[in-house]
Order: structure tokens, then C-alpha cells, then sequence
């Protein structure tokens, strides 16, 4: 896909990145994420990666923010929009954020592979899907079955939380 | 730039969308006034031009030129964003659905990318936002336990979606929708294995995941679509029109074409991944009985025509399922939410999964 996309999906997703934090009302900071998943999803199509593109949309815009959509409009929204600005937490927060990306940047400018330009890839229509699947069946196949017990386990244990107990 | 790829795309966009799904719309929704009419015994809208034929552009007009009234404790901007978001989905679903072979050379299809079931679940599960918003932005009770029942109805009837569907891709091999529609070119179609290689017996034995399949997506495309017997968003007797209680004229309008649109995508979905698509077969006997291909790819006119004859066919298909979609609404009685959530989760969950295993157990002994 052409670089040219790059940049409004980028400032697309970064807008809502921020607009999600600067909104006082819960319902809009969870829209502006889903609008912000949609635009990381954007990039990953740039990069020829679809399947992880389509999974970002169907799991989490679709999904978990619908979820979250759901809890959050069940909640008392009117205590939240009235809150104060804490002055320290705005700028302890930015400090750390801050320090954050210095890190990050420090990071990246040590990394030698990050000053080499790649080559592009040599198909552009290479089948993705069947890539991951290989991967996570094959090489990462234990790691796969092991996070499958993990959800397996979290499963019941929100059954077993959610169960009323019998009179 | 592939300015020859743009431009045909845009072309495709404005004929599928203006063409195609818009009157088709509007028109399914004549058919759906004339069918309940035919099935309740009464005569349905038959005034306006020869047998009510132009009630649509009426009733268009009618929704247009209403007031647009914005009740006054609404949250303004979800209030108006929520039809948008309703309708858009629907629409942008049906860009990786193949709807005919070639015409002019060009493939009938506007985006054939390699994760196209995926794309169409994707969008879908988007389709929710509008009617939780609808629901929470009128700051209504009724609206809002429409919303509420709408978005975990959604959420639920989405796995059963996508279960579903994962026989057919063991079958083919990729995701990609041109290619299931391909494979049932050369193999028959998924429900119907007399077309193609009829005497191979695996073909018949496939068939049995594959008409569990159908049957489990068409249910859950029901309850996705909001439809009856899974209407219970909307459900007029308990929720008073549920998530567009509040709204009227162009906005309420929005959210009845988002819904037709979501049935005609829907519908579209379906003829794809089972019923071949855009293809079907012709009988021939020259030299001895076969299944003669139509399609785009013979030169001249005989290209053009067949091009054209496929379109036709794919949304011949289409408008066959909208009207069991409606025969359906007008003989089913609704079910108890707590009915509907058990059968999601209890009930085609299970069977989707099982179906699964059924159709890789078949697979694996499957003589290549």
C-alpha cells in the first residue's frame, strides 16, 4: 500500500489515542479507542499484514469494546463528567510518559537494525493466514495449548465468581 | 498508481451501491409489506402505480420530508451519530462479497483480499455500535433495554457466526471468498452435492457438516440481523420499537435501511459460502451429459452477456433468501430473551463445535 496512507491513519490513530484521554465522558474516551483501533488496524493493512489487521477490528473494536461499551453505560456517567483535574496526577503523569518515550527513543537509536532500510517484502499477496497458523501450530505450539489452559482456567474462574449461590 | 484498478473500484462501489443494494432495499421492503399481506390474508399496499410498484419512492418521500424532531434530553451528538453507524456496516460488508464472475474483464468483485469471511465478521460486529448508541443516546428506557439486549444478542450470536463457518474453510483451503466461490465451481455446492462430481460419495458424506453449517449461520444471521424470531431489540409489544423509539423521519429511515441492508448482506454472505455464488450450471449433452460453466471470460458479446447473467444470478439468489427471510418473520412467533441467549450459548455453540470435528474427522480420510 502506498506511504502516502501512512500518515493520515497514523494522525488518525494518534488523535483519538490522546482524544481518549483528554475525554471527560466515559462513552466518548471508548469510542475514540475504538476509532483509534481502527486506524492502528489501517496500518497493519499498510504493511500487508490483513489477517492481523481484520483480528485487530473483529477482537478488539468488535468485542472488547463493545463490552466495555456495555459497563460503561450502565454506570453513573454524571459523577465522572463533574470530576476536578488533578493538577499533580496531570503532570506526574506526563513526566512519566515523557520519560517513557526518552526511553524509548534511546532504545530504538541503539538498535541496529533500526538504521537499516529493508528491502520490500517480495510478494506483496503472500498468504498471511496461513503463516500465522503454521507458526503458532508448529514452532509455537506449547506456548498456544499452554495460554488455551490459561483461558480456560479464567473461564471458569468468572463462571464460578458469577455463580449466585444456591438458597 | 493503478489508476485503471481506482477507477473500475469506484465504478463498482457507485453500481453496487446505487444500482443494486439501494433498490434493493427499498424494494425488499415493498416485498416484505406485500408477502405479510399475502400470508395474513389482506391486500397490502396496492395504490400507488400498477400493484403499489412505486410505494417505495412514496414512502421515501414520505420519510424525507417529515420533521426531523430532536427530543429535548437526548445526547445530541450520539443521538445523531447512532443512525450513521447503524447503517454504514452493512453497506462496506458487501465489498468483499464476489457477486459475478467478470465483466469487460474486470472481476465482479471490489476488494478480494485474503481474509474475507474475516472482513465481513469484522464489519459486522461493528454494526452494534449504532444500536447500543441509538439505545444509551436517548436517554429512554425503552431504547436503552433495546440497546442493551441488542449488543449481548450480537455478541453471543457472533460465535456461533463464526464457528459455523470454519467447515468450509477446512474444505477450501484459504479464506479468501473468490476462492470458496471457485471451489464450488469445480466441486458443487456446498449444500447441494448433485451439482459437479455427483457420483463421488465424500462429496455426500461432506455434505451432512455442511448443511449443519447452513442451517447454524442462517439461524445466527437471523438473530445477527435483529430479525424474527430474534427481534427482541426491537420487539414492538414489550419495548415500544425498542432502539429507534425516539427517532423519526430520515434518522429512523437510516436505521430500517441499515437493517435491510444488514439482511441483504447477510443474504449475500450465505449464497456465497453455500449456495456457489454467482454460478450455475447449466446442463449440456454436447457429447454426453455435463454441467456447462457460464461466465465472463469468453470473448465478444457471449463475455458481456454471461458477465451479466451471473450478476443476475447472484442477486436472484439473493432476493430468493430475502423472501424466505420474510416468509420467515410472518410464520415464526417471537422467542423469550432468556429462550435466545439459552439457544446461542447452549445450543448452536455446541452444535458449531462439534460440527467442526465432524467435518475434520471426514476431511482427514478424505482420499486427496
Amino acid at each position: 500500500m502506498s506511504p502516502l496512507l501512512f500518515w493520515p491513519f497514523a494522525l488518525l490513530m494518534l488523535m483519538f489515542g490522546v482524544a481518549v484521554v483528554i475525554n471527560r465522558n466515559p462513552v466518548a474516551s471508548a469510542l475514540s479507542l475504538v476509532v483509534s483501533f481502527l486506524g492502528l488496524a489501517a496500518l497493519f493493512m499498510s504493511l500487508d499484514a490483513y489477517f492481523i489487521g481484520i483480528i485487530q477490528v473483529l477482537v478488539y473494536a468488535g468485542a472488547v469494546m463493545v463490552l466495555f461499551l456495555f459497563i460503561i453505560m450502565l454506570l453513573d456517567l454524571r459523577a465522572e463528567e463533574g470530576r476536578q483535574v488533578n493538577w499533580l496526577a496531570l503532570i506526574g503523569g506526563i513526566a512519566v510518559a515523557l520519560a517513557l518515550l526518552a526511553q524509548i527513543l534511546y532504545v530504538i537509536h541503539n538498535l541496529k537494525s533500526a538504521h537499516q532500510a529493508f528491502p520490500p517484502l517480495a510478494r506483496s499477496t503472500f498468504d498471511d493466514v496461513r503463516n500465522v497458523g503454521l507458526l503458532l501450530f508448529g514452532s509455537y505450539n506449547l506456548p498456544f495449548q499452554i495460554i488455551g489452559v490459561l483461558v480456560l482456567v479464567a473461564t471458569i474462574g468468572v463462571v464460578l465468581l458469577s455463580r449466585r449461590e444456591p438458597r | 498508481m493503478d489508476y485503471f484498478l481506482i477507477t473500475t473500484s469506484l465504478l463498482k462501489i457507485a453500481a453496487i451501491l446505487f444500482l443494486v443494494i439501494l433498490p434493493m432495499v427499498s424494494y425488499s421492503v415493498y416485498a416484505e409489506r406485500r408477502v405479510s399481506a399475502f400470508i395474513q390474508d389482506r391486500r397490502g399496499p396496492n395504490r400507488v402505480g400498477p400493484a403499489g410498484l412505486f410505494q417505495p419512492i412514496a414512502d421515501m418521500f414520505k420519510l424525507l420530508l417529515k420533521e426531523d424532531f430532536t427530543p429535548a434530553n437526548v445526547n445530541t451528538f450520539y443521538y445523531w451519530l447512532a443512525p450513521c453507524l447503524a447503517m454504514m456496516p452493512a453497506i462496506i460488508t458487501i465489498a468483499v462479497v464476489p457477486f459475478g464472475s467478470t465483466l469487460f474483464g474486470v472481476p465482479m468483485v471490489i476488494a478480494d483480499i485474503n481474509v474475507g469471511i474475516l472482513y465481513v465478521f469484522a464489519i459486522a460486529s461493528l454494526g452494534v455500535y449504532g444500536i447500543v448508541l441509538a439505545g444509551w443516546a436517548s436517554n429512554s428506557k425503552y431504547p436503552f433495554l433495546g440497546g442493551v439486549r441488542s449488543s449481548s444478542q450480537m455478541i453471543s450470536y457472533e460465535l456461533s457466526l463464526g464457528l459455523a463457518v470454519i467447515p468450509i474453510f477446512l474444505l477450501v483451503g484459504n479464506l479468501r471468498l473468490t476462492s470458496v466461490v471457485r471451489y464450488q465451481i469445480e466441486h458443487g455446492w456446498m449444500i447441494a452435492p448433485f451439482v459437479g462430481d455427483w457420483l463421488n460419495p465424500w462429496k455426500w458424506l461432506l455434505a451432512f457438516p455442511m448443511i449443519i453449517s447452513f442451517v447454524v449461520f442462517a439461524i445466527a444471521i437471523f438473530a445477527e440481523t435483529n430479525r424474527l424470531p430474534f427481534d427482541l431489540p426491537e420487539a414492538e409489544q414489550e419495548l415500544a420499537g425498542g432502539y429507534h423509539t425516539e427517532y423519526s423521519s430520515m434518522k429512523f429511515a437510516l436505521f430500517f435501511l441499515g437493517e435491510y441492508a444488514a439482511m441483504i448482506t447477510g443474504s449475500a454472505v450465505i449464497v456465497t459460502l453455500f449456495f456457489g455464488g454467482w454460478h450455475l450450471p447449466l446442463p449440456s449433452w454436447h457429447g454426453g451429459f455435463h454441467w456447462a460453466l457460464v461466465d465472463g471470460s469468453a470473448p465478444g458479446w457471449r463475455g458481456v452477456v454471461g458477465g451479466l447473467f451471473n450478476i443476475a444470478t447472484f442477486f436472484a439468489k439473493v432476493a430468493v433468501l430475502l423472501f424466505f427471510f420474510i416468509w420467515v418473520r410472518f410464520t415464526l412467533p417471537r422467542f423469550r430473551y432468556d429462550q435466545l441467549m439459552r439457544l446461542g450459548w447452549l445450543f448452536f455453540f455446541e452444535i458449531a463445535l462439534v460440527n467442526i470435528f465432524i467435518a475434520a474427522i471426514i476431511l482427514a480420510y478424505v482420499p486427496s
